[in-house]
């Protein structure tokens, strides 16, 4: 058995597999390090794999064929209960029958440590999670909120290297969710550990994480930043998946290595940045987020092309205004405007001429 | 003080809020009330009716009251046979409990205490009716008016009821004169049930039926404690005359009359048991459900061969353990299969665990009488197999472990069936989350899992035991005599011996445990603690 002690790879998938029927592959030739200390986050709909991984890195499921290495050592033949890995449910399962302090001393009993060592952990990751005032209460006794918090020190109270999340915040309301997520990556980095967090939640995802994996289909479409992977998308489904997008299809026209042109479905012509088009005659899918539009034609490099454009829809949304155009014949091509003083609040009817640098344009598969 | 709240017409808040619920109660007990009459009338009043028997004993009291009078006083110690009054009032009651003919019914009471009372009672009814023949002969000799039921009419019978009875369709029920009570207490009391039983028993009239010997014996009391009698209307000189008489008459000797007709009732103990037992009210059922016996002298132990109903107690109790712990132990590992299997075949799995119930408990009791006899099919597998030798094949039926067996499998659903809905509750990631804390899959289980199926096990365990303790087809027929229960001797004395009381104790003393036992769960482990799911 290899024992390189690797902090680029504390934990890493080799070609793994993971089929649950024998016919279709829940997870597809997955490879994937995570060095130490990070906080990666798979992100991706119900039903991608992304939970699978989790259970997989966790031991609860085992791969159909690949290896999952954990600092160095292969796991696959390693239970659950060896792997040392802290694990938050979605659930919070939390044991009913148990107090706070009691659930949060299980971890360390098994782990046969004395009774005043247990104490003083238990209270210090109780603390932690603010939560030193209710290690008498019984989980019913408590808030979502504070089961979650219970949980996390609970996971974190026997100091594992590698702690798992499983949709941790889905069944809390936004702003506890927003505290917490918060107070978990500051407690990660505080302690050093590497964490695996798995959310269908692509803001969760972005504020949380220092990288993220997307997965579709099984496999990882894009692992990249957060400013990565929304400003530079590899695919359209990234696109699509993280945050709000405006999606034109056409013919690659023109093509060079920094730019190309795209004549739309619709005729008109735009610019481009390539990314995973290489020839003329390519078709794609061209990207561009509703804020990156501009509206105001001086602002844009000259000789830049346009489109014309259509006010349909002017919705006030407080800190931005969300205006919907009609433009190359899609009704659903949606800008944002910041709400400043000097801004011009579109009046649907109006008729505008819309344009973009054409870094922000990005011309991806079809 | 917290000002009262009120509601907008005026009203507090309380009673505004009241008034709107108590249609809703209302409505609810409606909707309960045919289950509550059904179950009250079906249920709570035989079945409280049936546990009075247990201390009731207005039989004896209510069969021969004139002689449990007489008994008061008397004292074995002093007088080994009650003297001849005693035997005279017996005679009377006798000879009215024979005419009715609930004789035997006190025979068979009073039997269940000694032994051999039964026959007495059934022997003397047969030869009550002569004794005081003598006396009777003297007193028509002397005047044959006595013989005539008209004379007898005249002496004792109310002048209403005699006007009434003239005119009236049908006789109307005869009513004796206070008169006659004032001057012949004893004959007006005995005349007075002759009267009634010859109405309404033999459905004939005493106008035209010449009074019983135990009339004439009153009678003779009568005249003897005051000879000269005066009771207005009477024939004359009939009374004067036979009050005259009758000290000269041979006085009748009917204790004599009585052991002649069967020995026992010369002996103490007869007249003790009637003494012991004739109050209304007796602990003595009770006493003998616990192998204790009421005598004369105090409680005593029953004799060591009649000593079955504490064993037959802690036996039913120790089975109905060992069965329970049968069912935990079988149906546990099962509903926890049932549990964590993919619905599809849990389903199915169900479905067999729930098979049984679709055979008649009949059919599955003979089916294990089958299996389990000396050369039943497991016996021969065995030695077939080899396991035993042919001459020494077990013996697993028509004793204890042929009940436990067959009684484990007949209960078996009732066990398994809340430890699946309060497994189904325990989502598997308590199981995730503990294996991930570091437990192994044992501690795991022991620590997490299994501490939150404790209300379905303690569920299971309530409803097994409980029907098990109560249980009596399977162990009457598999159980030979080693594995009966006590529910099968409480059948016994309800079917064949007729001991009502006897098995309303039993009864009692069981529901008394059972209550018992379910208020030491309640203190140990909590009511509250029993899920039958959700």
């Amino acid at each position: 058995m290899q024992q390189v002690k690797n902090d680029e790879a504390f934990v890493a998938f080799e070609r793994v597999q993971k089929s649950y029927d024998g016919e279709t592959l829940v997870v597809k030739d997955l490879n994937l390090t995570i060095p130490k200390g990070e906080f990666l986050t798979l992100l991706g709909p119900s039903g991608s794999g992304k939970t699978t991984c989790l259970m997989m890195l966790a031991g609860f499921e085992t791969a159909t064929h690949g290896d999952i290495r954990l600092d160095g050592v292969s796991v696959n033949n390693i239970p659950p209960h060896k792997r040392g890995i802290g694990m938050v449910f979605q659930n919070y399962a939390l044991f009913p029958h148990m107090t706070v302090g009691e659930n949060l001393s299980f971890p360390l009993e098994v782990r046969k440590m004395g009774k005043s060592e247990r104490e003083a952990k238990v209270k210090r990751a109780l603390d932690m999670v603010q939560m030193g005032d209710f290690a008498a209460r019984r989980p019913a006794q408590m808030s979502g909120g504070q089961q979650q918090r219970v949980a996390l020190a609970r996971a974190l109270v026997f100091e594992p290297e590698l702690v798992l999340m499983d949709e941790p915040l889905g069944a809390l309301d936004k702003q506890l969710r927003e505290t917490l997520q918060f107070e978990i990556t500051n407690l990660a980095h505080q302690l050093g550990i590497t964490v695996v967090y798995v959310t269908h939640d692509q803001t969760e995802a972005l504020t949380m994480s220092d990288r993220v994996a997307v997965f579709n289909d099984g496999r990882i479409q894009q692992l990249a930043t957060p400013d990565d992977l929304y400003e530079r998308p590899q695919n359209s489904f990234v696109a699509q998946f993280i945050g709000e997008n405006n999606t034109l299809t056409g013919v690659v026209q023109d093509i060079s290595d920094k730019s190309c042109t795209v004549r739309l479905d619709s005729g008109d012509v735009i610019d481009a940045v390539p990314v995973n088009v290489s020839a003329v005659g390519d078709r794609t899918k061209v990207s561009i987020r509703p804020e990156r539009v501009e509206i105001d034609k001086t602002r844009l490099q000259p000789g830049a092309h346009t489109l014309k454009a259509e006010v349909l829809e002017f919705i006030y949304m407080g800190d931005i205004f969300r205006t919907r155009l009609r433009v190359a014949g899609m009704d659903d091509f949606v800008i944002k405007t910041r709400n400043a003083p000097d801004q011009v609040r579109l009046t649907p009817g109006t008729k505008i001429d819309i344009g973009w640098l054409a870094q922000d344009c990005r011309a991806l598969d079809a | 003080m917290a000002e009262q709240m009120m509601a907008a017409d005026g009203r507090t808040l309380k009673s505004s809020l009241n008034r709107a619920l108590r249609r809703q109660k209302l409505r609810a007990l409606l909707l309960i009330t045919p289950l509550l009459l059904f179950i009250l009338i079906t249920f709570v009043v035989p079945i409280g009716q049936m546990l009075f028997r247990s201390v009731e004993n207005q039989i004896v009291g209510d069969t021969i009251p004139r002689t449990v009078e007489a008994l008061a006083d008397w004292d074995a110690a002093t007088d080994p046979v009650p003297d001849e009054d005693v035997f005279r009032a017996f005679a009377a009651d006798m000879m009215v409990a024979v005419e009715e003919r609930v004789h035997t019914r006190l025979g068979s009471r009073l039997n269940y205490e000694t032994a051999g009372i039964s026959s007495q009672f059934r022997r003397s009814g047969r030869d009550v009716e002569d004794m005081g023949e003598d006396l009777t002969a003297q007193f028509t000799a002397l005047d044959p008016a006595w013989a005539d039921p008209a004379t007898w009419v005249a002496l004792m019978a109310d002048p209403d009821w005699i006007a009434d009875s003239a005119t009236a369709q049908t006789e109307p029920a005869f009513v004796v004169a206070d008169a006659a009570r004032d001057a012949l207490p004893r004959t007006a009391d005995i005349y007075a049930d002759f009267a009634r039983v010859t109405q309404v028993a033999n459905n004939d009239s005493p106008t035209e039926e010449q009074p019983w010997n135990v009339v004439y014996i009153a009678l003779y009391q009568d005249l003897i404690a005051n000879p000269a009698p005066q009771i207005a209307g009477a024939p004359d000189g009939l009374l004067g005359a036979a009050g005259a008489a009758a000290a000269g008459f041979v006085a009748p000797d009917i204790r004599a009359a009585f052991v002649d007709s069967d020995a026992g009732w010369g002996s103490t103990v007869t007249w003790q048991t009637i003494q012991t037992y004739s109050p209304a009210y007796t602990s003595s059922y009770f006493l003998n459900s616990i192998d204790l016996k009421q005598t004369p002298d105090g409680i005593e132990m029953a004799p060591e061969n009649q000593q079955i109903y504490v064993k037959l107690f802690i036996r039913t109790l120790i089975m109905s353990l060992t069965i329970m712990v049968s069912c935990i132990l079988l149906g546990y590992p099962v509903a926890w299969m049932l549990a964590n299997l993919p619905s599809r075949q849990a389903n199915l799995m169900l479905i067999l665990v729930l098979l049984p119930f679709w055979t008649s408990l009949l059919v599955r009791t003979s089916a294990w009488k089958v299996l389990l006899q000396q050369q039943g099919v497991i016996n021969d597998l065995l030695v077939w197999v080899g396991l035993v030798a042919d001459e020494s094949r077990l013996t697993m039926i028509n004793n204890s472990t042929g009940t436990i067996i067959a009684m484990t499998h007949i209960l078996l659903p009732f066990m398994i069936l809340p430890l699946y809905s309060v497994m189904k509750t325990i989502p598997p990631s308590y199981l995730r989350a503990a294996k991930s804390l570091g437990a192994t899959n044992w501690t795991a289980f022991w620590r997490v899992y299994f501490p939150q199926s404790v209300p379905g096990i303690g569920a299971g365990s309530i409803l097994v035991f409980i029907l098990s303790i109560g249980y009596y087809i399977t162990p009457e027929i598999v159980g030979g005599t080693s594995g009966i229960f006590i529910s099968n001797r409480i059948a016994y004395h309800i079917s064949s011996s007729l001991n009502w009381g006897l098995a309303a104790a039993l009864g009692t003393i069981l529901l008394a445990v059972v209550l018992a036992l379910y208020w030491a769960y309640d203190r140990i482990v909590g009511i509250d603690n029993v899920k039958l799911g959700g």
